[in-house]
């Protein structure tokens, strides 16, 4: 083989991992990542059915329903739009009514969110990251920064 | 006293790697012995400062000193020693000094260790190594001082968060650090070399070794880690393509490459400048790394503060490091030698296509770490990234790789005989298809990705065994002659098996997870549950408390074939100091598998909602993991790699110290 030959089919070698991993990353970063939303956002867009995606906000004091466990029934608020939500799974240890909550799933027909995962928080003080900015914007929760 | 001899000592180390960065640096440029032997002596100094400064800290821990801001948010005077100890690290500013402390220690390992290098060469990379800990130290004295004292201290402190403290968790940053910090050796080399203006096989001596060490404990801080999330979170899952797991496991990748590539150098002279790049690009990932983890980007477990100031100073430091290490790459690496060419059919040309899939899966896990940031900063979309994403980018790229793994470890240097190599590993290949198919055969219905990847894992595992049966079997068989071969083959090439073997141990684990059961239910005493193979009952539910804890928790007994196989004991524990529940999982390891019950509550009328899980063979996940870190080791032990090693080769070229450039 001369170097030229060498040189290319290094080049070749490249350019074909290279392509096909380019390739891919795009078509997952377009069908593969999930949006997310609050309770009001949905009030305005339309979801496909089917489509993931994730919502946030305060669970609503008093929605919490527990009497079909392990289906757990309670609702998502922002102040404005309200969203129940249906579980089958294991809550986080800091979930509570009127903490914040991100729960990532599928919109029903009959706009239930149809949830796999609950997200909580992971200490005393945190509060999930986007709920807190949705929830700023909208002026529902002033805390500071969280800690 | 002893809170400020620290304090003072840390500042003193901000002045003394300001003397390591610039003195012998200019030394190395103006080719000036004296100001080039500054290097070490500071290198020396600057670890016995931050010893004193880290010590004085741990001391505030463990004398229970609350006067001191950091001990009184992170620790409580009844916490056991070990935690207190290890809750140094937990927090932002006693992490950040670990990290330092990390620093510092390599870099003075890398002066103890120096004799054979040129002068110039180790005035350079100790200069590079003072840059980097002055930055840090900056960081640590201006936006996150853990010797700040209070006002008005109170009787006692607020404690660890609970799930933190942990065995496995106190162990897990300090791997890790050693793991990320470890790269920043190879990192100020490459700027080191490039600086020089030359680059050789004796520099990849040099270098091999500590990317490896630091390799060795990222393989083992991941795997921890994972672990810990596996059995604290109560979730049942090792691994959730969270950006934090994202940012260990990018520099895991890119270092993988670099490990191989600095074979293929150090052998054959080759690759050189793509070597360079991916000393720079493996640190680089690691600074990113250390950047979204404690800037409070992303939040999660390890973002214990998102103070704007520090996510800035951080994105400075990473910027002027990552950027100026690019720019001095840009402008200096046409003027390296360039490395010779090769045949693609050879081990060396097996290499290059490793590196290229861990490259471009490294590019694909940044790309699904870092979109959603992008995309809510330009956009205000917020979008999140998971496990379906990872799933169709880079796992299809680990899967060809680890198909072709097996190639290039029995390919030969220069010029590999390719049928030779298939017709050695056609008896490995065989065995594994056959296995694979066996096993789908015998159990229909369930996922396919199983058998494929115990078939993966097994080829991995054969390949190895393969390799290193054709190297010590002898012409004639004797049985003596084996055991003489197999002592004379190299530790780095058993190394080598081991390491492959090991991945191949963890992909079969991972595999088998597609055959996990779990189970939600709510369940009264005696009620039997069928998870797997096993019948799972509950006993009993009580309320205990222990040291610096209560907890409410349910037991459940285990039988198979109505035969009693032992207890799982699940509970809900609530921390004195914080009010702040966590849930203990039960945990019951039957073979390489496990049974898991995580609780979700015990009802007023004594029924039990439990979350129950077998996992077949997924032990071997970090089983796997701990053999390849032992595969590290044992090629690091290898002579021939060991960091002494490139003195005597350097002697007996005849490059001795202060080697002309």
């Amino acid at each position: 083989m001369t170097r030229k030959q060498k040189r290319l089919s290094l080049i070749a070698a490249a350019g074909l991992i290279l392509a096909s991993s380019a390739g891919l990353i795009l078509y997952a970063l377009n069908d593969r990542i999930v949006f997310f939303y609050t309770p009001s956002d949905l009030t305005k867009q339309v979801i496909g059915p089917g489509t993931r995606v994730r919502i946030g906000g305060l669970v609503d004091v008093g929605s919490v329903d527990k009497s079909a466990l392990p289906l757990i029934k309670f609702s998502i608020t922002d102040g404005e739009g309200k969203l129940p939500v249906i579980y089958k799974g294991s809550l986080p240890d800091l979930f509570r009514e009127g903490q914040g909550v991100v729960s990532e799933g599928v919109i029903t027909p009959d706009h239930v969110l149809q949830a796999d995962t609950v997200l909580a928080k992971h200490d005393e003080n945190y509060m999930p990251k986007e709920v807190a900015d949705a929830l700023k914007e909208k002026g529902v929760w002033q805390g500071g920064a969280p800690k | 006293m002893i809170i400020e001899l620290g304090h003072y000592a840390l500042i003193l180390a901000v002045m003394t790697t300001f003397v390591q960065c610039v003195f012998p640096l200019w030394g190395a440029i103006r080719q000036d012995p004296w100001l080039q032997s500054m290097a070490r002596i500071s290198a020396f100094v600057t670890f016995a400062l931050v010893v004193l400064s880290y010590a004085a800290l741990t001391y505030a821990y463990l004398s229970s000193d609350f006067s001191v801001a950091n001990v009184v948010l992170n620790s409580h005077s009844t916490k056991p020693l070990i935690y207190k100890i290890s809750g140094v690290w937990s927090n932002h500013e006693g992490s950040m000094m670990l990290w330092v402390l990390i620093l510092v220690f390599f870099a003075a390992l890398v002066a103890f260790r120096s004799d054979g290098m040129p002068e110039r060469l180790l005035a350079s990379v100790l200069s590079v190594q003072g840059a980097i800990a002055f930055a840090f130290l900056i960081f640590i004295v201006l936006t996150s001082n853990p010797f700040l004292r209070v006002g008005d201290p109170p009787a006692d402190g607020q404690g660890l968060n609970p799930i933190l403290a942990d065995p496995g968790l106190a162990i897990h940053p300090p791997l890790l650090y050693l793991g990320y910090v470890g790269f920043s050796v190879a990192f100020s080399f490459a700027i080191g070399a490039l600086i020089h203006g030359r680059i050789d096989a004796i520099w990849a001596r040099f270098v091999r070794p500590w990317t490896l060490l630091a390799w060795i404990f990222l393989t083992l801080g991941i795997s921890m880690g994972s672990y810990w999330a596996y059995y604290e979170l109560g979730w049942g899952g090792w691994w959730f393509w969270d950006p934090v797991e994202n940012a260990s496991l990018m520099p895991w990748l890119m270092g993988t490459a670099l490990l191989h590539s600095t074979i293929v150098m150090e052998k054959r002279d080759a690759l050189k400048v793509w070597t360079i790049l991916l000393s720079i690009l493996t640190f680089s990932l690691s600074l990113l790394g250390t950047f979204l983890v404690r800037s409070g980007v992303i939040t999660s477990v390890h973002s214990f503060a998102s103070d704007p100031g520090r996510g800035l100073f951080i994105l400075g430091i990473l910027v002027v490091f990552i950027g100026g290490g690019l720019l001095l790459f840009a402008l200096r690496a046409s003027s390296l030698k360039q490395g010779g060419l090769f045949a693609p059919v050879s081990r060396e040309g097996a290499l290059v296509l490793n590196n290229l899939f861990l490259a471009a899966s490294t590019v694909a896990v940044l790309v699904g770490t870092l979109y959603p940031l992008v995309l809510e900063t330009f956009s205000g979309a917020k979008i999140s990234v998971g496990a379906p994403y990872f799933n169709l980018t880079a796992v299809p790229l680990f899967i060809i790789l680890l198909v072709l793994v097996p190639f290039g470890q029995s390919l030969a240097w220069k010029r590999g005989d390719l049928l030779g190599v298939m017709q050695r590993l056609l008896f490995a290949f065989g065995l594994s298809v056959l296995a694979a198919l066996i096993i789908f055969a015998f159990t229909t219905g369930g996922p396919v990705m199983a058998p494929v990847g115990i078939g993966l894992g097994l080829w991995m595992i054969l390949g190895s065994a393969t390799d290193i049966f054709i190297r010590i079997w002898p012409r004639r068989f004797d049985i003596s002659h084996i055991f003489a071969r197999a002592w004379g083959l190299p530790r780095s090439a058993w190394g080598t098996a081991l390491a492959h073997a090991g991945l191949g141990i963890s992909v079969i684990g991972i595999a088998a997870t597609a055959w996990g059961v779990e189970h939600i239910s709510l369940t009264k005493a005696g009620e039997k549950i069928i998870v797997g193979p096993y019948t799972v009952a509950l006993e009993t539910s009580f309320k205990r408390s222990g040291q610096g804890f209560r907890e409410e928790g349910a037991r459940f007994l285990i039988t198979r074939d109505d035969q009693s196989l032992g207890a799982l004991e699940t509970s809900k524990r609530v921390h004195a100091g914080r009010e702040m529940p966590t849930t203990e999982a039960g945990i019951e390891t039957f073979g390489f598998g496990q049974l898991y019950a995580s609780l979700n509550e015990i009802l007023p009328d004594g029924r039990v909602s439990v979350h129950l899980y077998w996992k077949p063979l997924v032990t071997l996940i970090w089983g796997g993991s701990l053999l390849m870190a032992l595969g590290g080791a044992l090629s690091l032990s290898d002579r021939r790699v060991r960091i002494t090693a490139a003195e005597r080769v350097s002697r007996a070229t005849g490059k001795s110290r202060g080697a002309p450039a």
